[in-house]
C-alpha cells in the first residue's frame, strides 16, 4: 500500500506556494483588485489632471476705423482669442468676466482691464506685443521656447509610482494578512501544523507567492504608465525591480505582523485599517509629502510607503542610482525585518 | 530470515494528564493505553474534555502535568519525526474552497516522506468522481471524507478522528463508518472521540466513557453493557395521579429487573428478560390503580451505561 513519491511529487514549499497561486487566481475579485484597480486609477487619475493646451484669452475690440485692422492683427495670435463688439457691448462684456480685457476705438489705443487678474495682465501684454509689431515694431530678437509639458514633470508621473507603492503595500498587507486569517478562522493553520508540514515553510509560502505575483502586477502597472500615459522610467530597470522586491517583502513582514493574532477577518480588517489608513493620507501617494507642516515630518517620513514612494520615484522620474537610495532602502529593510521577527513571536497558530 | 521481535509497546499511553483553562479542568487526571492494532473510543457528551485530550495526545496542546507517549516516543521539539507517522483529523477543517480535491491531497502528501498515492487515497474515501472538483462544491460529507483522506495521506501508523461524524446526515455518517472499518481490518490503530454510542458500539474494539475530564468506564462495548447486570432497559411513563403509589421498591423487587432510575415520570428499568419484567410490571400498575402512559424496550446500549454512570444522557448531557 505505501508508496514512494513519484517523479512529479513537488516538495512541500512548492506544493504550498502553489495552493496559494491557485487560490489567488481562482479568485476573480483578487485578481480585478490587484491587477486591473491600480491600471483604471492610473488612467481615470491621469485623465483627469492631463495637461491641457493653454486656452486662448478673449478679448474686445471696439469697434472703429482701427477695428478691422485690429483684429486682423490680434486674430493670428494663438494665445488671443478677439471679439469685435460695439463701445457698450464690450464694456458689459468686461463687466460679466466674458472677456478680460477691451481695446477702445482711440488712436493710440486704451487697454481696459483689471491689473489684479493674472489672465487680463497677461493679454494686456500679448494684445501690447501684437498691435506694436503689426504698427510696424521690430522685434530686437527671437527668444526660444521650453515647455515643460515633456514627459517626467507631469502630475501622472508624479502619480504612477505612488500607485505602484500603494499596490505593493495593499497586496502585501492584504495578500499575507487575509489569508493567514481565513487559514487560521478554518482551523487550516491548526491542520497544517498538525502534519508534518514545517511552519517556516507554511510561512515562506505566504511570501514566496507574494513575490511571483508581484512579477505580473508591478509589470501591468508600469507596462501600462509607459505605453498609455507615456511616464519614463529613468533610472535603470534592475534598481526598480528590487527596489518593489525590497517593498513587498517590507509588507509582507508588517502583514505577518497584522495577522500574527486576530482570529476574525473583522479584527483582522480594523488592524488592516489601523496600518494603512495613515500611509494612504501621508505617504504621498496623491501628492507630495512636503505639504505636512514641519512638525509632522519626522513621522511622515517614518513610514515605510513614504520610504518606498520616494525610492520609486527616485529611480523613475529621476535617474537614481542605488548610493542616494540606501536612506530609504534601509528603513524598509528595518520595517520589513523587525515586523517579520515580532510577528513569529506573536503568531498565533491555532 | 529472522524477524526481530515487536517491542510490545503501546500505540498510545497518558498517566495523569490535568488541562486546565482557567477555573475549568477539561481533563481531570486522563489514564488510557491504546493497543496497536485496536481501534479506541473515548466517548462522552460535549465538553467531556474528549477534545482537548486528543488535542494533547497530537501535539498540539501542552498538558498542565501528566505523561504522553505517542508511538513510543515523546512530544519535543518540532515532532516532524512522530507528526509523519500520525494521521489527524481535527473536529472541522476548512480546506481553501478554490483548491481542487486532488489539489489538496497532493498538497498534504508532500509533507510526508512516504505514503499513498493520491489515486489510492480517493479511492479509499470514495471521492475518485470529485478529483477534480473544487472544495467550495462539496457536500459536508464530502468535505468531511476529504479531510480523513488527508489524514490518511501519509499512511500512518495511528490515526487520530475527532468526531468524524459529527454533523454528517446517516448516509454520510455510515459511508464514514465503513472507511474506518477498512482501516480496521488492515490492521491500522485508530483513536476516536464520539458523541454518537452507536457509533463507538459499531467501531470500537474498546471504548472509554468520558465524564468530566475523566474516564468513567472503559471496556469493550459488550463488557461495559454487561456491567449494567441485564441486557435490556425497559422505560414506563405513568399518569401524574398514581405515580406516587410507585416507588422505586416496588420495581426493584419485580421479577428479572436489576436496576431502577428514575428520569422525571418516567421509570428506567434494566431488566434481564422483558417477557418476565414487563407482565409483573403492567401488573403491579394495576394494583395500585395506575396506567402506563408510555412503555417501550430497548437493548441496553453505552447510552444506557452513561446513564446508569451519572444521571444523564450523553446527548444533552
Amino acid at each position: 500500500m505505501p508508496e514512494h513519491a513519484g517523479d512529479d511529487a513537488r516538495g512541500p514549499l512548492t506544493e504550498l506556494t502553489l495552493a496559494r497561486v491557485r487560490e489567488l487566481v481562482r479568485e476573480p475579485e483578487a485578481v480585478f483588485w490587484v491587477f486591473i484597480f491600480p491600471i483604471l486609477l492610473a488612467a481615470i487619475l491621469g485623465l483627469a489632471f492631463r495637461s491641457r493646451p493653454p486656452e486662448a484669452l478673449p478679448v474686445a475690440v471696439v469697434a472703429g476705423p482701427h477695428g478691422g485692422v485690429r483684429l486682423a492683427a490680434l486674430s493670428a495670435q494663438a494665445e488671443i482669442k478677439p471679439h469685435l463688439l460695439a463701445e457698450a457691448k464690450a464694456r458689459q462684456a468686461l463687466a460679466r468676466g466674458k472677456v478680460v480685457l477691451v481695446i477702445s476705438a482711440d488712436d493710440p489705443p486704451v487697454y481696459a482691464y483689471d491689473p489684479t487678474q493674472p489672465e487680463s495682465r497677461a493679454a494686456r501684454l500679448a494684445v501690447d506685443s501684437a498691435l506694436q509689431r503689426a504698427a510696424g515694431r521690430a522685434d530686437a530678437f527671437i527668444p526660444g521656447h521650453a515647455e515643460l509639458t515633456e514627459p517626467g514633470t507631469r502630475y501622472v508621473d508624479f502619480l504612477v509610482p505612488g500607485l505602484l507603492g500603494m499596490n505593493l503595500m495593499g497586496t502585501g498587507m492584504w495578500g499575507i494578512g487575509f489569508s493567514l486569517v481565513v487559514a487560521r478562522q478554518g482551523n487550516l493553520l491548526k491542520r497544517l501544523v498538525a502534519s508534518p508540514a514545517r511552519r517556516s515553510h507554511i510561512l515562506g509560502a505566504q511570501l514566496l507567492s507574494r513575490l511571483i505575483f508581484l512579477v505580473p502586477e508591478a509589470g501591468a502597472l508600469l507596462l501600462f504608465a509607459w505605453l498609455a500615459l507615456g511616464v519614463p522610467v529613468r533610472g535603470s530597470l534592475l534598481l526598480l525591480v528590487g527596489v518593489s522586491l525590497l517593498g513587498a517583502v517590507a509588507f509582507s513582514g508588517l502583514g505577518l505582523l497584522t495577522a500574527a493574532r486576530p482570529r476574525t477577518i473583522e479584527g483582522a480588517s480594523g488592524l488592516m485599517n489601523l496600518v494603512m489608513v495613515p500611509m494612504w493620507i501621508f505617504s504621498g501617494i496623491f501628492f507630495s509629502t512636503e505639504r505636512f507642516p514641519a512638525v509632522m515630518q519626522p513621522f511622515v517620513q517614518a513610514l515605510p510607503l513614504t520610504a518606498l514612494n520616494d525610492a520609486l520615484r527616485a529611480v523613475m522620474l529621476e535617474g537614481a542610482g542605488l548610493a542616494p537610495l540606501l536612506p530609504e532602502l534601509a528603513l524598509l529593510a528595518a520595517w520589513g525585518g523587525i515586523s517579520f521577527v515580532v510577528a513569529l513571536k506573536l503568531f498565533r497558530w491555532q | 530470515m529472522v524477524l526481530p521481535l515487536q517491542k510490545a509497546e503501546s500505540a498510545l499511553r497518558c498517566r495523569g494528564l490535568v488541562k486546565r483553562y482557567g477555573d475549568v479542568v477539561a481533563v481531570a487526571g486522563l489514564d488510557l493505553a491504546v493497543e496497536r492494532g485496536e481501534c479506541f473510543g473515548m466517548l462522552g457528551p460535549n465538553g467531556a474534555g474528549k477534545t482537548t485530550a486528543v488535542e494533547i495526545f497530537e501535539g498540539l496542546r501542552w498538558p498542565d502535568s501528566g505523561e504522553v507517549e505517542v508511538l513510543g516516543d515523546e512530544w519535543r521539539g518540532d515532532g516532524l519525526a512522530l507528526r509523519r507517522r500520525l494521521g489527524i483529523q481535527l473536529q472541522e477543517t476548512k480546506f481553501p474552497d478554490k483548491l481542487r480535491v486532488r489539489e489538496v491531497l497532493s498538497l498534504f502528501r508532500s509533507f510526508y516522506p512516504r505514503g499513498l498515492a493520491i489515486a489510492k487515497a480517493l479511492t479509499l474515501v470514495a471521492l475518485e468522481e470529485k478529483a477534480d472538483a473544487q472544495v467550495r462544491t462539496l457536500s459536508g460529507g464530502q468535505k468531511q471524507r476529504l479531510s480523513l483522506a488527508c489524514a490518511l495521506i501519509g499512511d500512518p501508523e495511528l490515526l487520530f478522528l475527532d468526531e468524524p461524524t459529527t454533523g454528517l446526515d446517516p448516509q454520510s455518517r455510515r459511508q464514514t463508518w465503513e472507511i474506518v472499518e477498512g482501516l480496521k481490518a488492515r490492521g491500522r490503530t485508530v483513536l476516536l472521540t464520539t458523541h454518537y454510542m452507536e457509533e463507538a458500539a459499531r467501531l470500537c474494539d474498546r471504548v472509554a466513557i468520558l465524564d468530566h475530564g475523566k474516564v468513567i468506564a472503559l471496556g469493550t462495548p459488550r463488557e461495559l453493557v454487561a456491567s449494567l447486570g441485564a441486557e435490556h432497559v425497559v422505560e414506563v411513563t405513568v399518569d401524574e395521579g398514581a405515580s406516587a403509589a410507585l416507588t422505586a421498591e416496588v420495581l426493584a423487587a419485580l421479577p428479572s429487573v436489576e436496576g431502577v432510575a428514575r428520569e422525571g415520570g418516567r421509570w428506567r428499568l434494566t431488566v434481564r428478560e422483558v417477557h418476565r419484567a414487563v407482565p409483573a410490571l403492567l401488573g403491579a400498575l394495576a394494583e395500585r390503580g395506575a396506567t402506563a402512559t408510555e412503555l417501550t424496550t430497548h437493548h441496553a446500549s453505552l447510552e444506557d451505561v452513561f446513564m446508569a454512570l451519572t444521571g444523564r444522557r450523553l446527548r444533552d448531557a
